[in-house]
């Protein structure tokens, strides 16, 4: 037993080791943190553009806690939970980290992770039009195309709204859930739904008059 | 017009005479017949003509005894007499067409040639003389005239007595002079709108003769007044280049203007059609609430027709869901009178609710009632009313407002206009100022009427403060500024918010404004005085070669013109520089003293309007027979920051709400909450579900609600 658990615990160490030498074959010196450059140097070793869902996926299941730098302690957590200890394991491990993200029960938080994500100063609460447009993109884009594209429109031509919050993005994931599409047969403004969902779905409406 | 009021008087006893004696006159007849002699054409006439100078004279005001009742008595008989004698001396036609000729000769040798001597106002009250003598005069020659009105005009079918009366003043005076009076009335209007007092009721009577003249058709009126009048007030509107007043001046004008009886014709006509348009729901007490609706809005041109449409809609509507529902409710032998009931008034209420809110061209039923009220209580409003008169039309004003959803718009707008009342001395009388505001304390609330009431004790604490002021300055006669002042302090939390601009004050003045702040620092270290200088008036002398000149202006205008004790010219840059003042303000104040009524400065360019590039000069040869004039300045478009005040305080009663009702209750659904919010802030305005939703969303933002997790509906509060 004593030689049994001293092997698993070895090949642990052994791989926790490498973890951090990997850490560190991409982290900046002076910070001791991987900043952007080093995300950079990561992305084109993975083979995966930086803009890539995959990299906003990574960073989730790391927790990452600022935009565009891991820690040590989060860059850990990440590789052991995915078991990946070399730039190799890595790479394939993301298909099936996507899958992961998908599954029903982890995609809300996914989606709201995305959002904090982005909330870089501190007591930031809303994030402006422009980059929510492109979040949007990125993380529903391939799941319901047409609702973004739409909704995309629609937040480029308005002028009542000049940030979104959480509450509203939250809101926009459960309407492309529940609410049927092109048509918004059973959408109800008199529920509690964001005001800028009712205001969106006037201006479809209107558009398709 | 005593003389009108002992011909009337002395009418109504001749009338009972009248009665008698005709009674007496048919026994005479069948008795005295053959003994008559017969009255020949010349003779009568003659007689006839002797009584109707007689009447002239009365009227003309000479001295001359009134009718005594024989005189009366012989007069009718004659006529009488001519009337029945056998042919060929029955001179019935002669007679008739003397009486029209009466009218046309007094008309062209008396009345027409007093009006056209006359101008403007004076013409207008001569004609309002002559229309009201000729009234008289009618009456009386019909009296005398009155057997051909019972036989001789129903068998040939002719106009009567009294409408040939009436078509001789329209025919020869009506078509000769209403175009000059109506451009009289239209340029008395003007006057007010630049600012000045003038003689309503004078116009009231000139509008009632329009009225007249139609003889129960309104086509004169319409035809002949109104229309210039509506092209005069689009041309005198857009001149200013402000659309919205297009739309409200017109119905703020009709509201006060138009009679009461001539309210009542269209009133009529209008419930007469919703009775049979509507479901028969109508209580008798909604029909008055109604009616005095009707009243108060019926001639705004086309603003009724959607307004009753939708109500009669809304009405029929409802009527007919209650209709099943009682049906239904029979049927299930659960009908209870009560509820029915109920229900009937409570959609006729609802109904009622709708039509008062929605807004008539372009204002909304707040603002007009609003402007209504400070009609009543201005100067110059209603002094021809009774007090009993005034104080049943603010009850009424103020059992209407209970329908009106949008209270606080009302009462912004009231206390704007409040302002303006008691800051320019505008108020007709102190009494129904605070008449009105206990009204509204005991449908409203204490709450509501607060900062009005204030409002009105700030005025006669600042006389007090005004006393103490003086005796400061003949105490300390070495600080004096050397010119008269008068300062009203106001207590900021309750007068409207004004925009203190940093105007460049002359020096004379901005050394009585240190005088006073020094002798306010003896009473008070406490307080922060702000100096609002747009509602302030100066009284200046204007030395012109003819003669000196009183001006009565404003603040701003008089900072201007002391500019030009100075320089003799300045251009519109140089003035605006040295006034340190925003170009909309300087245009205005440019425009009252060199394109209005006075021209104080003469402008180069000579246009109408002000731009950026004229300049101007002292009009030292101004003058006027008048030694004290005042210069309006009009007032700037408040609508639009009493709107945007509104906007915002409701802004922050939603969320005051919000959060109480959710601190209250913890978790609540989003309708639910909606209701409750509803219902809390019913009693002063009716909030905007969309506007609700928003400030919820805010209140996410802000950490005061979040969203459940389980049920994206319902709301939790967030200690």
């Amino acid at each position: 037993m004593d030689l049994f658990r001293s092997a698993s615990g070895k090949a642990a160490t052994k791989e926790l080791e490498r973890i951090d030498q990997l850490f560190y074959s991409y982290s900046n010196e002076s910070s001791g943190m991987i900043d952007p450059e080093g995300i950079e140097h990561l992305c084109s070793d993975l083979e995966v553009a930086h803009t890539d869902v995959r990299i906003l996926m990574l960073a989730w299941k790391m927790q990452a806690e600022k935009q565009g730098y891991f820690t040590l302690e989060e860059w850990r957590k990440g590789l052991k939970a995915l078991r990946a200890d070399t730039i190799i394991k890595l790479k394939k491990a993301l298909p099936e980290l996507e899958n992961e993200v998908c599954r029903p029960s982890n995609y809300v938080e996914f989606y709201s992770y995305a959002f904090r994500y982005c909330l870089t100063e501190e007591k930031q609460k809303s994030i402006d039009i422009e980059s929510i447009c492109e979040l949007l993109e990125l993380v529903l884009g391939s799941q319901f195309p047409q609702q973004v594209d739409l909704f995309i429109q629609y937040l480029k031509t308005q002028i009542d709204y000049k940030v979104i919050n959480m509450d509203q993005w939250m809101g926009f994931y459960r309407f492309c859930n529940e609410i049927s599409f092109p048509d918004f047969n059973n959408y109800d403004e008199e529920l509690a739904w964001p005001l800028i969902l009712d205001n969106f779905v006037d201006w479809v409406k209107s558009k398709q008059i | 017009m005593s003389l009108l009021i002992n011909i009337d008087a002395s009418l109504s006893c001749w009338l009972l005479y009248t009665a008698v004696s005709w009674a007496w006159g048919i026994r005479l007849t069948l008795i005295k017949m053959n003994e008559r002699k017969t009255i020949n054409l010349e003779q009568g006439r003659d007689f006839m003509q002797k009584g109707i100078t007689k009447l002239k004279n009365i009227l003309e005001g000479l001295p001359e005894p009134q009718f005594s009742s024989e005189e009366y008595m012989m007069l009718y008989t004659t006529i009488y007499n001519m009337c029945t004698q056998k042919p060929p001396h029955d001179y019935s036609q002669q007679l008739y067409d003397k009486y029209r000729e009466s009218f046309q000769e007094y008309i062209t040798s008396t009345v027409l040639p007093s009006l056209r001597e006359k101008h403007d106002e004076f013409m207008l009250r001569e004609l309002v003389k002559r229309w009201s003598n000729h009234k008289v005069m009618v009456r009386w020659l019909s009296r005398f005239f009155y057997y051909l009105d019972r036989y001789f005009i129903t068998h040939r079918s002719l106009p009567p007595l009294n409408e040939v009366g009436l078509a001789c003043f329209r025919d020869l005076v009506y078509t000769e002079v209403n175009g000059k009076v109506r451009d009289a009335v239209i340029s008395l209007i003007d006057q007010e709108r630049e600012g000045e007092q003038i003689d309503r009721a004078l116009l009231k009577n000139v509008l009632d003769i329009f009225v007249e003249i139609g003889m129960g058709q309104m086509e004169c009126y319409e035809n002949d007044f109104e229309l210039s009048m509506l092209k005069d007030t689009a041309a005198y509107y857009s001149r200013k280049a402000s659309n919205w007043i297009l739309e409200v001046s017109c119905p703020d004008y009709m509201l006060k203007k138009v009679q009461n009886e001539l309210l009542s014709v269209y009133a009529t006509q209008l419930l007469e059609k919703e009775h049979s348009g509507c479901y028969a729901l109508l209580r008798d007490d909604k029909v008055v609430d109604l009616s005095r609706m009707y009243r108060l809005f019926s001639k705004i041109p086309q603003g009724l027709e959607p307004i009753s449409s939708m109500f009669k809609q809304h009405v029929t509507a409802e009527g007919t869901t209650l209709v099943k529902q009682a049906d239904d409710a029979a049927s299930n032998k659960k009908a209870e009178k009560r509820d029915v009931a109920g229900l009937q008034e409570q959609a006729l209420k609802e109904a009622f609710e709708i039509f008062c809110n929605k807004g008539v061209a372009g204002s909304s039923s707040a603002e007009l009632l609003a402007t209504f009220c400070d009609n009543i209580l201005k100067k110059g409003g209603s002094e021809k009313l009774s007090d009993e008169a005034i104080e049943d039309t603010l009850e009424k004003v103020v059992k209407l407002l209970a329908y009106i959803s949008d209270k606080d718009l009302f009462a912004e707008f009231y206390r704007k206009k409040l302002a303006r009342r008691l800051l320019f001395d505008e108020s007709a009388n102190d009494e129904h100022e605070r008449s009105i505001l206990t009204k509204l304390k005991q449908q409203c609330g204490g709450q509501f009427t607060s900062k009005m009431e204030g409002m009105v004790t700030d005025l006669a604490l600042a006389k007090e403060n005004q006393s103490h002021f003086e005796e400061y300055l003949s105490n300390n006669s070495n600080v004096s500024p050397g010119i008269d002042l008068t300062v009203t302090v106001l207590t900021t939390g309750f007068w409207p918010s004004y925009k203190s601009f940093d105007l460049n004050l002359p020096a004379e003045m901005v050394k009585c404004v240190e005088v006073f702040r020094e002798f306010y620092q003896t009473k008070t270290k406490h307080r922060k005085l702000t100096w609002i200088y747009s509602l302030g008036t100066c009284n200046i002398n204007g030395k012109f070669e003819p003669k000196t000149v009183e001006l009565i202006v404003t603040t701003y205008q008089a900072s201007t013109l002391l500019l030009f004790n100075l320089s003799d010219r300045l251009s519109y840059q140089e003035i605006m520089s040295q006034l340190n003042l925003s170009d909309d303000d300087v245009i205005r104040l440019l425009h009252s003293l060199s394109c209005a009524r006075y021209k104080i400065l003469i402008k180069e360019p000579n246009t109408k309007t002000i731009s950026p590039t004229d300049t101007f000069e002292f009009n030292s040869k101004f003058t006027d027979k008048m030694r004290r004039i005042k210069i309006p300045l009009p007032p700037v478009d408040e609508k639009k920051k009493v709107i945007e005040d509104v906007d915002k305080d409701r802004r922050y009663a939603i969320d005051a709400s919000i959060v109480r009702i959710m601190k209250s209750r913890k978790v609540l659904g989003y309708q639910q909450l909606v209701m409750e919010c509803v219902e809390q802030l019913g009693r002063m305005f009716r909030p905007d579900v969309k506007a609700i939703k928003k400030r919820i969303e805010d209140l996410i933002t802000r950490d005061y609600l979040e969203r459940d997790k389980d049920n994206p509906n319902v709301f939790r509060y967030l200690a």
